[in-house]
């Protein structure tokens, strides 16, 4: 420009000459800087090709999915599209269901956990699994804690309170009990029910804890201290967690797996991501619909 | 079909930002207008108008913000309900933009130094235009005419600059009308500004259809080119 601007105009800036435009700088939604890519995390547990039947019916078609070690995955799906079938095929509760077969593989440290020769007992000992409804057993919140680790053999008084006092207080209930160790467990709330049952899988040091719907039983307040437990737990252990609440699957988990019903009404895999991609912008058209509630 | 309350409610605020939309373009036309005819009353109109702007983003933010609190949206519901938070606060801020050109209409008063209508017009037309193309690309989730309608800002800057060196030379050759010429320049300032917001509404098109968020060309925003101020 060929003329001076006067000092002393309060005048707005002249505009520059025309750029090209471009696009300078971005994000994408549900991005983390950190970038959670799952391919980058190291796996505890492998789910190579796994299809479930009940007798001719196939529950599971080919599911494959790696679930990270120390995060949360959840599994969400409308009913029936067989995420539960596949948080038991995890730990072989499925062995219990007459008819049930299971082709592929579920890998834990470099082993099939379906091969003949694993000790059913080791598994589950390995990979624990929380239920939707509290189950403790009918006796002492003591002994509800030290069944899993007496039944794997320990028998001194001292280690079991040890073990004991540490899993109630990892489930965040021992300010709860700790006055009420030989009361039973079932005179418990629910929310305290649950997260006995919860220092009750951790009793015998599990890798993975496996969680079915674990808050729909309780109250809101309940939901929130199971909720704020799992992020502690995950720091020392893998978990997966079926729920049909999907604020709660976009509140706790760091991946989120969706699952859909085929036209043979078995269950695949339609969308695994970070949860912050799935809720936020989920790239496949039939996982949109489902977490917008437009599936039906 | 579940859902129906979010969709309908959805579609409800996507009507609500295009009528504050309507609202906005009319108030810059009518500013110019009263500025062009130097009619003192409408420009008083456009002045006391603004209000009703203000209030119709706020009862939009409000009904955003019940969404949020009461259907927890996510994915597309989620994107599209910020976007249009971030779209309402670019429109009010235009419609200030055409408040400020009302009160610098009455600010000039019965000053009858001639005022370059024609170029003045003529960017409010084009920035008008733009914004009224944004809104229904907004609405119609285009990418493609999101990406297309910041190119037009071009022909804006051009006029404004047209203006800008008119005006200094004007200013040079009889500094009695510099507070006058001052007064252009604030016009068409705002004209600018305007058409450099609509850019950020065709941003958050494409943060709705795609997910990303990115800035179209923002180096010709106000401060951003040093040499020339």
């Amino acid at each position: 420009m060929n003329f001076a601007r006067p000092q002393t105009l309060n005048m707005p800036p002249a505009v520059s000459k025309p750029v090209e435009h471009k696009l300078i700088s971005g994000i994408s939604i549900g991005e983390k800087e950190d970038s959670l890519a799952l391919d980058a995390l190291p796996v505890k547990l492998s789910v190579v090709d796994l299809s479930v039947y009940y007798r001719h019916f196939k529950a599971l078609d080919r599911i494959s999915i790696d679930i990270p070690e120390n995060k949360i995955t959840a599994l969400i799906g409308p009913s029936g599209c067989g995420k539960s079938t596949l948080l038991r095929a995890l730990n072989r509760m499925n062995d219990l269901v007459l008819g049930c077969r299971v082709e592929g593989q579920v890998i834990l440290n470099r082993k099939n956990i379906y091969d003949p020769d694993v000790d059913v007992v080791d598994i589950r000992q390995r990979i624990g699994m929380v239920f939707q409804r509290p189950n403790p057993f009918p006796m002492s919140v003591f002994d509800n804690v030290a069944y899993g680790p007496r039944l794997y053999g320990i028998r001194k008084r001292s280690i079991l309170e040890d073990i004991v006092e540490s899993s109630l207080r990892h489930a965040a209930v021992w300010e709860d009990v700790k006055d009420k160790l030989n009361q039973s467990g079932l005179t418990l709330s629910g929310g305290q029910q649950q997260r006995l049952c919860i220092a009750r899988a951790i009793a015998v040091e599990p890798a993975v804890i496996l969680m079915d719907e674990p808050a729909s039983a309780l109250d809101p307040i309940s939901t929130l201290k199971i909720e704020e437990l799992m992020e502690n737990l995950k720091n020392e252990y893998t978990i997966v967690i079926v729920t049909h609440n999907m604020q709660q699957a976009a509140r706790v988990s760091d991946f989120t797996a969706f699952l859909m019903i085929n036209e043979d009404q078995s269950g695949s895999l339609v969308e695994l991501g970070p949860t912050e991609q799935i809720f936020t912008n989920p790239q496949n058209q039939q996982t949109e619909d489902y977490v917008t509630g437009r599936f039906g | 079909m579940p859902r129906q309350t979010l969709d309908r409610e959805i579609h409800h605020l996507q009507d609500e930002v295009l009528l504050l939309g309507s609202m906005v373009e009319q108030a810059m036309l009518n500013a110019i207008d009263a500025l062009k005819r130097r009619d003192h009353e409408a420009a008083k109109r456009v002045y006391q108008g603004d209000e009703l702007i203000n209030e119709k983003r706020y009862a939009i933010e409000n009904r955003v913000l019940i969404l949020f609190a009461t259907q927890q949206p996510i994915a597309h519901d989620l994107r599209l309900l910020a976007a249009i938070m971030e779209v309402i606060t670019e429109l009010e801020r235009m419609g200030d933009y055409a408040k400020g050109i009302a009160k610098i209409s009455l600010k000039i008063g019965e000053d009858d130094t001639p005022i370059p209508t024609r170029e003045i017009s003529r960017m409010g037309d084009l920035a008008v235009g733009m914004l009224h193309r944004a809104l229904g690309a907004f609405i119609a989730e285009d990418v493609n005419m999101a990406f297309r309608i910041p190119k037009d800002d071009d022909q804006v800057d051009e006029l404004y600059n047209q203006i800008y060196r008119k005006n200094v030379a004007a200013m040079i050759a009889n500094p009695d009308i510099i507070d006058h010429s001052n007064y252009i320049m604030w016009v068409v300032h705002n004209i600018e500004r305007m058409a450099d917001r609509v850019t950020n509404i065709c941003e958050r098109t494409i943060f709705i259809a795609t997910g990303e968020l990115l800035e179209i060309d923002a180096s010709d925003d106000e401060w951003d080119d040093e040499d020339e101020v």
